[in-house]
């Protein structure tokens, strides 16, 4: 049977969890069904993913199914790129579901979740596997659908149900979007199959709108500046194993849908293209980290950080673009490749960030850090896995997220070969913004493990915590462990990758498998190398030979004591830095021009009684300046519009006459 | 038998950097005694304040963690293993293949995040204040330097510092605005990365000026040696780095013999005096600025760096 067949009967086998979900049986039942009925079905089809993208097995054949348009049929195909994004889809479900059935257990109400949740899974695996427009587009809204229905689930609490609203919005714009695009690619014949979409080719112009429109479609789903307003409303109200997956996997499913359509269908790129993509994925990965660094809310911080890290893969599709337009297809290759990594380096670490997220949440109740900190020591596993998280986020060495960066900026180095000036001259400065929003994340990152691990509880709920169950540790251990593989041995991931990249950029990497001491080349030895594996084991062995040093020839004696603090340590925790005042130097260096964030200070006068006040604004530009206004235009066309409600049944019937009418006299003026 | 040679390299240089580290500090500390006409301690007083630090007992903090315990280690470990990387004396480095200029810039951004976490964990606020200042000149001192490493490697159409290094020592490299502009802002990242005066005073104990004596300030006895021989040894680091790329000479090649690497090493050891002088009287000169006006301190120099690649573009003279 081939493996196709067996992806289609596992996202089938999701489908059939929706009913029982419904079924009226007990809490705990209805959780080991759902959670561990996906964790099955997924695991598998992870497993399936992996060999078919090793080319393990055979599944390219198409299957078509009698549903849809008769003429078309639901076709599925499963080629490399898919395989590529079904690993990352799966491996992310999987783990979820894994975590879901410890963190399930604080859930208020399931049925508002266990419904929902495989019909999501379900959705993402089709519109990954779903190979004409039709059914990509059903998949793309169940997909959206159903995540909205899992963000609404505590629709009770504050902000919740305005964010669905937004990400509803959203979505359907997204969808409108994508359905133009392939409208636009299957042409006036009709030709909604991807395969015939690739026979004929769009011209120039044709193909600059889909662009725009996959950009538009694919780019808000994904969380693409200045589309990006939904996704750190909607990614945090969710549960967070729904947050993980939103954020780790669905955002992914997203630059699927704008790969799929970019690299493959709409023919051989112009070099503009690449601008459009670069000047984007800059503008997102720089505001995406600043924003990120201004929150306090752990789940908001997540999902604000999402939005840096599909800027950073959207720079490296446009290094992709532009070289591929350059007809430099293997450097085209090492770009691909860094984006490609970097997806799934992001659904590694965004996933496990958001675990932790939630065991904090489930263990006190809070996700503003202002009222956690000194996790560390109530819950030590969930603080070590969060740290690798961490750690692997911010882009440093030896973990995964380092590598992907590193390629991408060995991808920037080779721009002096391309012909456009333009070009030239942006890629350099895309690299500097890159390498800035690379350290804004470091930054953001020792805030966001400082202020809620370290240092002393701010709240007696923090102070209390227990550390979470074992399913849930061990969902965040097995990504933890991930992270420091892919960092370590990046070259398997780098050569598994390998097919999916051909079929996208046109070109190859040179094999790593064969390099020397499993280093990473990307193109020559003399140029660049790096290995995480040597690197990884300089710094444990420099660190044993330290520390033995240390405890063969220094005094062991430990004394406790409080803290030293200059000599006028202060016992109450309210007196540590916050995350605001952590926060407050790249505000005011940063975010003063770009977010207008501005600090009020009121110091009452000696004698006053009242107390001191200090109070920081931070403007969102985007918002303000492109989704206000929009906001108040539909607003005030709804309130003109609102009179026709009330109209008598005469006055409605003139109106479908003359709407008739025009409709025919516009159709007879346009032949 | 030809694993020998560069292994031996590897390890004398290793050693090397490790010994000549209290020495840099202490030299300079000592000349910029003497321009401010005082005596001054010896040139070895950092050997014995680490020699007095580690016999000393440690006092830790009561609501300090395990990570406050380990990151002293890993500081060091990702300084020290960053340092083994950058040719001093001789190119032939074994493990130089291992980890290139970006990566070795990462590696100390490792040890950055370990040492910001640290200064967070006692919950003080002091610890607090040095962390977030410090990640802020990190985020603006780190993307300069990986600008930096742009022009470089654009230059020498290479990361691998070995090989920019034989690059700048051939003699197609001639006079370039890209690379003094990269020179002026590597040495003021350099100041602001060290914590040297006008950005940080590695003397001072004054609450609100510090930010790396801030975040170590609840550190003592052994964990505070292994910390200030890191920041001796990152302060190394990036003389040696200036060093090896822009005042290549001496500098032992692959394959060479005895004497050029004997040689070398007395040219690094001068070169180290050159540049402890000099940043002595930098030091001597000028007074600490403001915090906030750091951020245009170091603005300036990732100005500098994006202009440098930029002009490389502009500029006569091919790129490979």
């Amino acid at each position: 049977m081939n493996s196709l067949a067996t992806l289609l009967i596992c996202a089938g086998a999701l489908l059939a969890l929706v009913p029982t979900a419904l079924a009226p049986i007990g809490a705990r039942a209805g959780r080991w069904i759902t959670y561990g009925g996906s964790l099955l079905v997924c695991a598998f089809a992870c497993a399936m993913s992996i060999a078919q993208l090793l080319g393990l097995t055979d599944g390219t054949a198409d299957i078509i199914l009698p549903l849809g348009l008769p003429w078309i049929g639901a076709r599925f195909h499963l080629d490399a790129l898919a395989a590529a994004f079904l690993v990352v889809v799966n491996l992310g479900a999987a783990t979820a579901s894994l975590y879901g059935l410890g963190y399930g257990r604080h859930e208020a109400d399931p049925r508002r979740v266990l419904p929902f949740y495989p019909a999501f899974l379900a959705a993402m695996n089709l519109v990954v596997l779903a190979a004409d427009a039709f059914s990509f587009l059903i998949a793309w809204e169940l997909m959206s659908l159903a995540s909205w229905g899992l963000v609404i689930a505590h629709h009770r609490q504050a902000g919740v149900a305005h964010a669905g609203y937004v990400y509803l919005i959203m979505a359907s714009f997204a969808a409108l979007s994508l359905l133009l695009a392939f409208a636009l690619l299957a042409g006036p014949g009709g030709a909604y199959a991807f395969d015939a979409m690739r026979t004929h080719r769009p011209d120039a112009a044709t193909a600059a709108f889909v662009l725009v429109l996959a950009i538009l479609g694919a780019g808000s789903k994904a969380g693409l500046v200045p589309l990006h307003v939904w996704l750190p409303l909607a990614h945090p109200a969710a549960p967070s194993h729904v947050s993980a997956l939103m954020s780790g996997v669905m955002t992914k499913v997203a630059v699927y849908a704008f790969v799929r359509i970019v690299f493959d269908l709409v023919g051989p790129p112009l070099w503009w293209w690449s601008i459009v993509v670069l000047s984007l994925g800059a503008a997102t990965a720089f505001l995406g980290v600043l924003q990120a660094l201004m929150q306090h809310d752990l789940k908001r911080l997540l999902a604000y950080h999402t939005v840096e890290n599909i800027g950073i893969i959207f720079i490296g599709l446009g290094l992709a673009l532009a070289f591929k337009a350059a007809h430099m297809e293997w450097a085209a290759a090492l770009a691909m490749t860094a984006a490609l990594f970097h997806v799934f380096n992001h659904s590694l670490f965004k996933s496990l960030l958001f675990f932790g997220a939630g065991a904090v949440d489930s263990a006190t109740g809070e996700r503003d850090m202002e009222r956690l900190g000194g996790l560390i020591r109530r819950m030590p596993q969930t603080a070590l896995a969060f740290l690798v998280g961490c750690f692997a986020i911010s882009a440093l060495p030896p973990l995964n997220g380092f590598v992907s960066e590193w390629m991408t900026f060995q991808a920037i180095l080779l721009s002096p070969s391309l012909d456009a000036w333009a070009l030239k001259l942006l890629v350099p400065t895309v690299g500097a913004v890159l390498a800035l929003s690379a350290a804004l994340a470091a930054a953001c990152f020792v805030k966001a493990f400082g202020i809620t691990f370290l240092g002393r509880a701010r709240t007696l709920a923090a102070e209390t915590a227990q550390e979470t169950d074992g399913f849930s540790l061990a969902a965040m251990f097995l990504f933890a462990s991930l992270c420091l593989l892919a960092g370590v041995l990046p070259g398997f991931v780098i050569d598994a990758l390998a097919p999916a990249v051909r079929m996208t950029a046109g070109g190859q990497m040179p094999t790593q498998a064969s390099q020397a001491w499993l280093s990473i080349v990307p193109i020559a030895q003399s140029r660049s190398s790096y290995n995480g594996l040597l690197v990884l084991v300089f710094v444990s062995v420099s660190a044993g030979l330290c520390a033995m040093a240390i405890h063969q020839f220094a005094s062991r004696a430990v004394r406790r004591a409080p803290a030293w603090d200059c000599g006028a340590p202060d016992p109450s925790p309210i007196t540590q830095y916050t995350a605001s005042s952590f926060a407050q130097p790249i505000r005011r260096v940063f975010a003063t021009l770009l977010l207008g964030a501005a600090e009020t200070v009121d110091i009452p006068a000696p004698g006053e009684m009242r107390p001191a006040r200090f109070e920081v604004l931070i403007h969102d530009p985007i918002w303000e300046t492109l989704y206000a206004p929009a906001a108040a235009l539909v607003g005030y066309a709804a309130d003109r519009l609102n009179k026709l409600q009330f109209l008598t049944i005469r006055l409605y019937l003139t109106l479908v006459f003359l709407a008739l009418v025009g409709l025919l006299l516009v159709l007879a003026l346009w032949s | 038998m030809e694993l020998i040679g560069p292994l031996a390299i590897q390890g004398v240089h290793m050693t090397l950097v490790l010994a000549l580290a209290p020495l840099l500090t202490g030299f300079v500390r000592a000349v910029k005694a003497r321009l401010v006409r005082r005596q001054g301690p010896p040139v070895i007083q950092p050997y014995r304040d680490l020699w007095r630090l580690m016999r000393k007992e440690v006092v830790l903090a009561e609501s300090s963690s395990w990570l406050f315990r380990v990151a002293p280690y890993l500081i060091f470990a990702g300084t020290w293993v960053a340092a083994a990387l950058i040719p001093t004396f001789a190119t032939g480095l074994m493990f130089s293949w291992s980890a290139d200029l970006i990566a070795i810039i990462a590696l100390l951004g490792s040890a950055r995040f370990f040492l910001a976490l640290a200064g967070m964990d006692v919950g003080t606020s002091f610890g607090g204040i040095g962390s977030s200042r410090e990640v802020m000149i990190a985020s603006l001192a780190e993307p300069a330097l990986i600008m930096i490493v742009f022009s470089l490697a654009l230059l020498a159409g290479s990361t691998q510092l070995s090989t920019i290094a034989g690059y700048m020592l051939s003699s197609n490299v001639g006079l370039r605005v890209t690379l003094a502009l990269s020179l002026v802002a590597l040495i003021m990242v350099a100041i602001a990365e060290n914590a040297r005066i006008p950005v940080d005073n590695p003397a001072t104990h004054l609450e609100l000026t510090m930010v790396h004596e801030a975040m170590v300030l609840e550190y003592s006895g052994r964990h505070l040696a292994v910390i200030e021989l890191a920041g001796q040894l990152q302060l190394l680091l990036y003389v040696s780095l200036i060093a090896c790329v822009f005042v290549p000479w001496g500098i032992a090649p692959v394959g060479a013999g005895p004497l050029p690497h004997l040689l070398g090493a007395v040219a690094y050891v001068g070169k180290l005096a050159v540049a402890g002088v000099i940043m002595a009287g930098f030091e001597t000169a000028i007074a600490k600025m403001r915090v906030f006006r750091v951020s245009a301190f170091l603005g300036a120099a990732f100005m500098m760096s994006i202009l440098g690649v930029l002009l490389l573009f502009v500029s006569r003279g091919g790129l490979r």
